[in-house]
């Protein structure tokens, strides 16, 4: 698989068809990938996929310092299913033209989040760790551990159904099957099931752990404006010290920017410091989009965000008779 | 706050945010009209029931307001022609998402009520009162209130 992905972007640079290739190196420490910019073919080899590769490598497009989209003329990006939707967000909210991407899908099946293979070794430091097909065997100072691989997945890949790239150019390997594309939010309904008091005490519980660094804003590959309300002061939206309501308003008020937007790529919980489940409120915006809307986030370039857009007759039991 | 002090005394405090063209002449008709509804809502003025951004609601809890009461134009009516419209999409993700969260539904209504119905205004606001009197002071969400 990495043999053909690096063939192919080989070829790319030979035909002359990138002048630039985003894709995943390995990472200096054992779990992790690292972003990778490729300027010329033979640095190809740098190139990895696997389920360590969790990055959005979309974001590079929009909030990179660099501007690589302004300073090259075509781009080619490695990207997995959620990524594939950032770049159709992208595409239909005009941050990219997609003339100018060289899209090159890679089939996914979950990538690893660190912190519960962390979790799963008592927070003993892993110095080696190695993927066979349904397990990982995690090594470190005095012990050696053997985990099934799907217990590690990242949240936002356990109720995964968009594994492919909606939109692509190129696929390496083989595109995954899944029963059915359309989402389901088993998490989201159970969780509705209980009283208000639970739900809000659960709310306040685990949000009160957020430090407010806006790892989760600026990792989100929806998060792209130049200057987001929580940085505004005047008006000030929101009190600067981590105060409960603060905080929450703050997640709040992000996740409604991001409605009908969010990919559920889980970007923002893999860097979250103190490992909040920020999903939550993102996958319940999603379902009720999904519900009212019939609208997936990131599947189709000509179809309008759900916010952007509207429908004269739906459904509004919502509003007082 | 004083108000909450005495659970007895106590009074709701409801924000109404109500759109120029119909629900705040919905309101001055009302008032013309020397129709009677509880004096528990607060007047905020916007040019288009699209203009509320859900901030606007989320801060006003946090503020200490008991409720909030949206009130725009009948679907089809806006005088900006799509406003409501958008304003409804906003709803309709915001309003799940705090029941979600365990917000009490009644303590957020949304409603349309045009220039002319001065009567259906007083029974909205009405009905809101009741409701949000029911459920009590607000406790979640609020600034400085341990819930």
């Amino acid at each position: 698989m990495i043999k053909a992905l690096r063939e192919e972007v080989r070829r790319l640079f030979e035909e002359k068809k990138v002048d630039l290739v985003i894709g995943w190196g390995k990472g200096s420490l054992p779990m992790t990938a690292t972003p990778v910019f490729i300027h010329k073919a033979e640095d190809v080899e740098q190139l990895i996929w696997d389920e360590t590769c969790s990055n959005n490598l979309a974001v590079y497009l929009t909030k990179d310092k660099r501007q690589l989209v302004q300073t090259n003329q075509k781009i080619g990006i490695v990207v997995k299913g959620c990524d594939g939707r950032s770049l159709v967000l992208y595409a239909v909210e005009n941050q990219i033209k997609r003339e100018n991407l060289v899209i090159i899908g890679v089939p996914c099946n979950g990538v690893i989040d660190k912190k519960k293979v962390l979790k799963q070794t008592e927070g003993k430091e892993v110095l080696s760790a190695r993927f066979e097909k349904e397990r990982m065997v995690v090594e470190g100072r005095g012990f050696k551990t053997e985990i099934t691989k799907s217990d590690m997945l990242s949240r936002s890949c356990i109720h995964c159904n968009h594994p492919n790239a909606p939109v692509y150019d190129i696929f390496i390997g083989e595109p995954i099957n899944t029963d059915s594309d359309v989402a389901v939010y088993p998490d989201v309904e159970a969780f509705e099931k209980l009283d208000c008091e639970t739900r809000w005490k659960d709310m306040v519980e685990s949000y009160s752990q957020c430090i407010r660094c806006y790892a989760c804003r600026n990792v989100c590959p929806s998060c792209y404006c130049t200057e987001c309300f929580v940085d505004q002061n005047d008006p000030q939206w929101i009190g600067k010290s981590p105060e409960i309501t603060d905080t929450l308003i703050f997640h709040l008020n992000r996740n409604l920017h991001v409605a009908g937007r969010c990919v559920e790529c889980g970007a923002c919980e893999r860097a979250c410091p103190a490992d909040i489940d920020l999903l939550r409120l993102n996958r319940k915006i999603s379902k009720e989009i999904l519900e009212r809307f019939n609208f997936t986030a990131g599947l189709d370039i000509d179809e309008k965000p759900a916010l952007a857009s509207f429908c004269e007759n739906e459904k509004q039991d919502f509003i007082m008779g | 706050m004083q108000e909450t002090k005495n659970k007895k005394d106590w009074q709701p405090k409801i924000l109404a945010i109500l759109c120029n063209w119909c629900s705040y002449a919905g309101a001055d008709l009302a008032g013309v009209s020397r129709i009677q509804y509880p004096p528990n809502i607060r007047v905020l003025r916007v040019p288009c029931s699209g203009r509320v951004d859900p901030m606007f609601i989320l801060k006003s809890l946090q503020n200490g307001f008991d409720g909030v009461l949206v009130s725009g134009c009948h679907p089809g009516d806006c005088h900006y022609l799509s406003g409501n419209y958008n304003a409804r999409r906003k709803f309709a993700v915001l309003k799940p998402l705090l029941e979600y969260i365990g917000i009490e539904p009644e303590r957020v209504q949304f409603s349309w009520v045009s220039a002319g119905e001065g009567e259906r205004f007083a029974e909205v606001v009405t009905k809101v009162t009741n409701e949000i009197r029911k459920v009590g002071p607000a406790k979640r969400l609020v600034k400085g209130v341990d819930s």
